[in-house]
């Protein structure tokens, strides 16, 4: 019996050592961010076996807010770091190095039978804050316009009402969906419908629309090359947050990242490329 | 073999256990309670806008008090002169940290942003129209604005407030109006579809039906409360809201009567299991003496084991709606989640459940939004607890009947 508990506390003590040698560090933020990051991650784990990564999501405020209370290294974001928060950080005494590591670009989808094919940010505006009601009064049918989008707490939804709403609300009848997923679903069996995903998102069963955020002289098709070239106007690049006392583990990760083969996985999972 | 004494003390233990175990169930729930009140009652202590922030107007202006919605229709552009709130004629300057550099270049805010304060009261005491909202930090020692007064949120303006957009900067608005009418909406809608389908399956399983197909049908129906929630959301969205978009011809399928259709289907197990237990708890001597007296099977049933199984059927009833009222993740997914007042079932509709359930996650722990949304979870304790007392006064009064 004795000899049977001095083995397995040996056991434990050289599963301690182990673990000892092994790099770990969590990622924490954005949604938009975590299949991404999820897949890099997997992938860096394969190369490098001595590090484990932990991956989670909550939302870019959640990220942040982690690194400042200290339970993550590493936080993703879909926007950048607000000035108030940074003012926190520096209140925490928490020095921190900003890296953006892929683009995101929304698009603005409808149903497939929409004949609508172009907006203007002026025109999105009025769609999404519920001033305008009838896809007639931009150039389509005499149908009901019904508005999707995501929650209140997301930072899609931020980006979205900072950059194409100038700071608006969103129509008290707008559908708040609780994924992208749902927003593709709904718009694909609805047909009044108009809402925006990431480009990643966009499907068959939808159909995208061009958008001018120059009052209608050129309009701009939402694909991975207009957007890596910012000619396409919906685009926001993609934050990690680290602490700097922990540089020295995350380096060579960001350069993962920005790697030949990290922005091949960023274009194969529908994100847009930084190089 | 135990003798006696050891035997009295396996039961002393066993029934210390016994009793330990009612304690801690009790303890918790009362815990969790006081937990929910302590921390939604917390709303009413708090002010509207963003804690450690200030908004403040010219001194000049003659707007001494602005209400929080009025606010919110500044920020939002809706607003843009201070003729419409009782001022001068005069527009409207938004100054915040988001547009700050808009107005002052940002290299003349310093490295750690030291000038910071000062610029602010430059702007402000030399532009009339101008409304800043401001970091605590950076209110200037010497302050040429008038710092608005806001009041804390007030239990009127919460229950009856009609704009649930929690986030907004610098005023939040958290209206539930929309959100209380949404639950009571879908959770009747659901009672109305369950409760005749529900009963009429109870009294053929118990009464009709013969054995073979009652061993049928029995372990399917209660197959049914084993389905994940978000699986019944999942088949409500891709199935029912298309189904129910083409039959009324609608813009939107998503509406409060796909969440009703749902809700309805997911009370039907707890309400038929609990109904047909109650009929066939009745005494076989009633329905033999009523079937002997000439009675037919008919009129047994609805003359001596309805009657005879009223309890059993109100409780099957607030199970049901308990069952609907804090049902979360299908309602999340097929109603629509707009905060608007219901007109009609085929309306989107946002629930209480629901908006608990997408926002806590990305509320920050003990600020504004994270109490609020536990202000609602005491209105919804506050409805189910009515709707349970309604229930049990109505059992109590046809007992004595």
């Amino acid at each position: 019996m004795k000899k049977l508990i001095y083995i397995a506390l040996a056991m434990l003590v050289s599963a301690n050592a182990l673990q000892a040698q092994k790099t770990t560090f969590k990622i924490k933020g954005s949604d938009t961010c975590l299949p991404l990051i999820q897949k890099q991650s997997e992938n860096y784990m394969k190369k490098n076996t001595s590090t484990s990564i932990m991956v989670t999501g909550g939302g870019s405020g959640v990220g942040i807010g982690a690194l400042l209370t200290g339970t993550t290294e590493v936080a993703m974001t879909s926007r950048k770091m607000k000035l108030d928060e940074k003012l926190k950080m520096q209140d925490g005494a928490k020095a921190f190095k900003e890296k953006i590591f892929a683009n995101d670009a929304l698009s603005i989808i409808v149903h497939p039978s929409n004949k609508v094919s172009q907006l203007t940010r002026e025109q999105l505006e009025g769609i999404f804050t519920g001033k305008i009601k009838n896809w007639k009064d931009v150039g389509g049918d005499d149908l009901t316009i019904v508005v999707y989008s995501r929650e209140t707490s997301s930072g899609t939804y931020e980006f979205f009402k900072e950059h194409v709403l100038n700071n608006k609300n969103f129509a008290s009848s707008a559908l708040l969906m609780p994924a992208t997923g749902a927003i593709v679903q709904s718009v694909s069996q609805t047909k009044g419908a108009v809402g925006y995903v990431g480009l990643a998102y966009v499907e068959k069963s939808v159909k995208d629309i061009k958008v001018s955020f120059d009052k209608g002289k050129t309009f701009v098709e939402p694909n991975v090359a207009n957007a890596q070239n910012k000619t396409y106007p919906i685009t926001r690049p993609l934050y990690i947050y680290y602490l700097t006392s922990v540089e020295k583990t995350i380096t060579p990760y960001i350069e993962f990242l920005l790697s030949a083969e990290g922005q091949k996985t960023v274009l194969s999972e529908g994100y847009v490329p930084v190089k | 073999m135990l003798n006696k004494s050891q035997r009295k003390t396996f039961e002393k233990i066993f029934e210390g256990l016994l009793f330990s175990s009612s304690t801690v169930t009790s303890i918790t729930v009362i815990f969790i309670i006081i937990f929910l009140f302590s921390e939604g009652i917390g709303l009413f202590n708090s002010k509207p806008i963003e804690k450690e922030y200030f908004i403040a107007l010219n001194e000049t202006n003659p707007v001494k008090d602005i209400s929080p919605s009025d606010i919110d229709l500044i920020f939002n552009q809706d607003v843009t002169n201070w003729s419409k709130l009782g001022g001068k004629n005069d527009s409207i300057i938004l100054f915040t940290l988001n547009n700050i550099t808009d107005y002052i270049p940002e290299d003349s805010l310093g490295v750690n942003l030291e000038f910071l304060p000062a610029q602010i009261n430059k702007f402000i005491s030399s532009n009339t129209g101008v409304i800043a909202y401001f970091p605590d930090e950076y209110k200037p020692e010497k302050f040429d604005a008038f710092i608005l007064p806001v009041g804390n949120v007030k239990v009127s303006e919460f229950l009856k407030g009609k704009n649930w957009y929690p986030t907004n900067q610098p005023a939040a608005q958290l209206g539930i109006l929309p959100l209380i009418l949404g639950t009571l909406w879908v959770s009747f809608g659901a009672i109305l579809i369950a409760l005749p389908l529900g009963l009429a399956t109870a009294i053929y399983l118990a009464e009709v039906a013969d054995m073979r197909l009652r061993n049928i049908l029995k372990p399917l129906i209660e197959l049914l409360a084993g389905i994940p929630s978000v699986v019944y959301g999942f088949f409500g969205l891709v199935v029912i809201v298309p189904l129910v978009q083409k039959t009324f011809g609608l813009a939107v399928g998503e509406t409060a009567l796909v969440g009703s259709i749902i809700l309805g289907i997911m009370a039907l197990p707890t309400i038929i299991t609990i109904t047909e237990d109650s009929i066939r708890a009745t005494p076989r001597s009633q329905k033999e003496a009523s079937l002997a007296l000439g009675a037919s099977r008919w009129q047994t049933m609805v003359r001596v084991i309805i009657p005879y199984s009223k309890s059993g059927i109100a409780a099957a009833i607030i199970l049901g709606i308990g069952r609907a009222v804090g049902e979360t993740m299908a309602v999340l997914m097929v109603t629509g989640n707009a905060s608007v007042i219901p007109h009609s079932f085929l309306q989107p509709v946002r629930t209480i459940p629901a908006t608990i359930a997408a926002e806590l996650g990305e509320a920050p722990a003990g600020g504004l939004h994270f109490k609020a949304l536990f202000a609602l979870g005491i209105v919804l304790f506050i409805i189910t607890f009515g709707i349970n007392l309604t229930v049990e006064i109505i059992k109590s009064r046809t007992k004595r009947a």
